[in-house]
């Protein structure tokens, strides 16, 4: 069976069973709602969105241009704040979502680049740590402007999107669809600039900045537009999230937001859109269905017992430490990757010795 | 005689209290070949570190087709139109042979970010012209069966030979190869010398860095000898063969 | 003037604490540059252990005084107990999580360290729970007033341990042969190994007293603060990496620099501009001295190799 399909929107060719397969994920993503009624479910997996969201962007800076992002949260919490602070009663401005949709991405996009700008020109390592600084920083100073953002209490009556004299109200549904549709807009986004010469510039500054900028890429702007995008879908997704919840708080943004998104990429393979994808999705599901089930087991099962220590359990940390710890160790490559790349990463070493002599 | 097309003027480098390269002053003629050679230690890199940009000359000046690029930051030299290889491979490790020869192409390129995500038709054709260009290369230097392989999978000899298809692909005016011979046996060289030959005759001006005196003066249409930074002699291969400073610089005094 | 002077003691006993965990940042740093994100949860842990061991010893949070000669030995016990514990696991850490990607890409290990990180912290809040737990405050506490200062007991244990711990670190690297190795280890491993060197244990060691040094802070801290909770470990290992940092990283006198500056930075901005933007100040310390000075204030400048 080797007849092959074109794909729209320069998605490439595959075979007809690899199509089949991707009509009917998409046709399963499409029809959710319609198959579980449980409103408590469909909410679950529309949170998967702004997660898979958060998954896509930070994929550019850290999968694409190989720049270690761990203050990423703080482009969400950008992104959230901007929509709540225009679209609530905190200053009676009640901005319309559609255009603030892309407003958010803008500001988010803008701090991106603000904050990356000082990074340009530091080593891998300290970047993880300067953007972790940043990371700390910002929400600190949402819990500090209370005049604006109100302070430790957060923003809340959060206006709700209305599409076309629809209003969203609190049903999960349209949100499902919202988050479903940018989803998969970004996917194809994504894949074009992937492979375009952005995509390519990406790549080469991450696998040797010294080289590519000898090969013409720009260093400078090739980092701030990884930087800018990655920050733009993290503004969208912290604005859909603020019009979902209603409410927003600077805890909500924390270091392990950061790092549970970090690992989702490290468990899907860093680099690869698929990988992205799919590990963004397996940790959605973990995070919004199977810890919740678990947690909500284990206080059972302790209130039981009459343990309070099982009572409290609460296996978030350990869960997303051994995903990190695990994977670096084992599975360096993710779940999604090539054969080439698994031989280097598992033996720190180039499989030829004629490469080691070549490849720095 | 035309004015050179790359001109090194009076270039000195120092680093703290080591002299690099000291006053040296070297013309390569355009369409030509020419050998930057000297004992390990020479500045010979150092040359070539500072034409692209990495390093900023202490005194002196760099003209490419009259214009200084002095201060330039390298991908701006390279938009200038000098491109280059390095002493230990620097390839793109985890893209395709394709997407390393796609990369060197950035310069000529003209796709915004947002004509690439959204593949307009613009983007659509400019992608396939950077291809179908990138393949071309690949035939050129020898590696079209190889383009969809990871460049570290590559052996050794291609690797160069990608790294050269690589620094080709906006069509430079001058290409420097640093130490392309590098770890090359006899048969390598010999089709090593009919490439640059062939890179020449492309219009493009070659300058290299190699330590295989077969090669140099077997290809080369003018040699410039360094030693401890300075110029000690300079013409063409068999005027240098005969000079005694070089003799002197490699075997040492009394040899 | 007697408030500024009661803040610079504050700033100082605080700084002591942050100097005792840069120091692990800064001796790993040296000789592996490997940032151990886990080092400031190893600390929180030392915090645990010895609440662990006073528990053990008949000692609870109940408020009881141990005076005397027998409050001492109890103190020195536990400080020591958990000092070990703090130093083994630390090797157990870096022995299966660090160790197989010591030749990795250089994030890989960074990432494996974000890892062991939560890991410790689930483990913690699994042990003792989500809030706040108390220390148990079992040493007398007098105060010593100098004009309008106080100091007492538990700020200039804080700050003498330290200075005490620092000096024996020191001499230690200075003066044996052990210490000798981990300097020569963190100049060029390669070569340190070609001279006789067993790398890897000179490596096991360097962890193993980073980690010791945290446990230690950990049981002071505890004393200074009477709690401690199972997030604590990621904001004062970030100071204390700031520290590290801004003293200059792969240096020791540096991390010992740094961590007092940063207590007093923090304790001055509590005073004079709001306790609420301390932390927006020290991390803006970081990204300050990263940006700026990535040598720190007493590293060496290095060229970038080409």
């Amino acid at each position: 069976m080797d007849a092959r399909v074109r794909l729209p929107l320069g998605l490439g060719e595959v075979a007809v069973w690899q199509a089949l397969g991707l009509l009917a994920i998409v046709a399963l993503f499409a029809l959710y709602p319609v198959i579980d009624r449980n409103i408590g479910h469909v909410s679950a997996v529309a949170d998967a969105g702004y997660f898979l969201l958060l998954v896509f962007g930070l994929n550019i800076v850290v999968g694409f241009a190989g720049l270690l992002d761990l203050g990423y949260a703080a482009f969400f919490a950008i992104g959230a704040y901007t929509y709540a602070m225009v679209a609530s009663t905190q200053f009676n401005l009640h901005l319309n979502f559609w255009p603030m949709l892309i407003g958010s991405a803008c500001v988010a996009a803008l701090f991106g680049v603000i904050l990356g700008f000082p990074t340009l020109r530091l080593r891998g390592d300290y970047l993880a740590i300067v953007t972790l600084g940043f990371g700390e920083i910002v929400p600190q100073v949402f819990l500090n402007l209370d005049k604006y953002t109100g302070g430790p209490n957060g923003i809340s009556n959060v206006d709700q999107p209305v599409f076309f004299g629809h209003a969203f109200g609190f049903n999960p549904v349209p949100y499902y669809y919202l988050y479903l549709v940018v989803a998969l807009i970004s996917l194809v986004l994504l894949n074009n600039l992937r492979r375009s010469r952005l995509g390519r510039a990406w790549m080469a500054i991450r696998e040797d900045e010294l080289a590519a900028t000898h090969m013409g890429v720009n260093p400078v702007t090739t980092k701030l537009l990884a930087f800018a995008m990655g920050a733009s879908f993290a503004g969208l997704a912290g604005c859909i999230y603020a019009a979902k919840l209603t409410l927003i708080s600077p805890d909500e943004f924390n270091f392990s937001v950061s790092v549970t998104i970090l690992s989702a990429i490290v468990l899907g393979g860093m680099g690869s859109l698929l990988g992205a994808f799919i590990g963004g999705l397996l940790l959605a599901l973990l995070n919004f269905m199977v810890l919740p089930q678990v947690t909500n087991w284990t206080h059972a099962l302790g209130t039981a017992l009459h343990n309070e220590a099982i009572q409290n359990a609460d296996l978030h940390y350990i869960i997303y430490g051994l995903i990190l710890v695990l994977v670096m160790l084992f599975r360096p490559e993710g779940l999604i990757s090539n054969a080439s790349r698994r031989a280097e990463l598992h033996h720190g070493q180039p499989a030829t010795s004629a490469a080691a002599a070549g490849v720095e | 005689m035309s004015a050179p097309l790359l001109a090194i003027e009076g270039l000195t480098k120092r680093f703290g209290g080591l002299t690099a390269v000291k006053e040296l002053t070297m013309h390569v003629e355009a369409g030509s070949i020419s050998s930057l050679i000297g004992p390990n230690g020479a500045g010979k890199s150092t040359v070539f570190n500072v034409i692209t940009g990495i390093y900023v000359p202490t005194a002196g000046d760099i003209k490419l087709g009259g214009a200084s690029i002095v201060g330039r930051k390298p991908h701006q030299v390279a938009a200038a139109g000098i491109m280059r290889t390095f002493q230990n491979i620097r390839l793109f490790a985890f893209m395709t042979v394709l997407e390393n020869v796609m990369v060197g192409e950035q310069t000529r390129m003209h796709a915004t970010p947002l004509d690439s995500a959204l593949r307009t038709p613009r983007a659509q054709r400019e992608e396939r012209a950077v291809s179908e260009r990138a393949l071309e290369l690949l035939d050129f230097v020898g590696l079209s069966a190889q383009s969809e392989q990871w460049a570290r999978n590559l052996p050794y000899g291609m690797q160069r030979r990608l790294e050269i298809a690589r620094a080709l692909a906006p069509n430079p005016r001058v290409l420097l190869l640093d130490e392309p011979a590098a770890g090359a046996n006899p048969v390598e060289k010999r089709e090593l010398m009919a490439l640059v030959r062939a890179i020449r005759d492309r219009g493009v001006t070659v300058v290299l860095i190699e330590h295989d005196m077969k090669l140099v003066m077997g290809i080369s249409d003018r040699v410039t000898v360094l030693d401890y930074g300075e110029k000690i002699s300079e013409g063409d291969p068999q005027s240098v063969r005969r000079d005694p400073r070089v003799i002197e610089a490699y075997l040492g005094k009394g040899a | 003037m007697a408030i500024f002077l009661q803040q610079l003691i504050n700033g100082i006993a605080q700084g002591g604490m942050y100097a005792l965990i840069a120091l692990g940042y800064t001796m790993v740093y040296g000789i592996v540059e490997l940032i151990n994100f886990a080092h400031g949860d190893v600390f929180t842990l030392g915090s645990f252990l010895c609440i662990a061991i006073l528990a053990l010893l008949g000692v609870s949070a109940s408020g009881q005084i141990i005076a005397g000669w027998q409050g001492a030995l109890i103190a020195l016990l536990v400080v020591v107990l958990a000092a070990l514990l703090c130093g083994v696991i630390g090797v157990l850490i870096e022995r299966f999580a660090y160790r197989r990607l010591r030749n990795a890409p250089r994030l890989a290990p960074l990432i494996t360290a974000i890892g062991v990180s939560f890991l410790l912290q689930g483990v913690m809040r699994n042990w003792k729970g989500p809030s706040e737990i108390s220390f148990p405050q079992f040493l007398p506490n007098p105060t010593f007033a100098f004009g309008g200062v106080h100091i007492d007991l538990r700020e200039l244990l804080v700050v003498i341990v330290s200075i005490l711990m620092m000096v024996a670190l020191q001499f230690f690297i200075y003066n044996t042969k052990l210490g000798k190795a981990m300097r020569a280890s963190a100049q060029d491993r390669d070569a340190a190994s070609l001279m006789g060197i067993n790398v890897n244990t000179t490596i096991a060691w360097t962890f193993f007293i980073g980690s010791a040094l945290a446990g230690v802070a950990g049981f002071i801290s505890g004393m200074y603060f009477g709690t401690t909770m199972f997030t604590n470990g990621y904001q004062a290992g970030l100071k204390a990496f700031t520290a590290a940092v801004l003293g200059g990283i792969g240096n020791i006198a540096g991390a010992m620099l740094g961590g007092f500056l940063i207590g007093i930075v923090e304790a001055m901005t509590a005073q004079y501009i709001s306790d609420q933007w301390t932390n927006v100040v020290v991390f803006s310390i970081l990204v300050l001295i990263l940006v700026l000075r990535p040598s720190g204030l007493l590293g060496e400048q290095l060229p970038e190799k080409v």
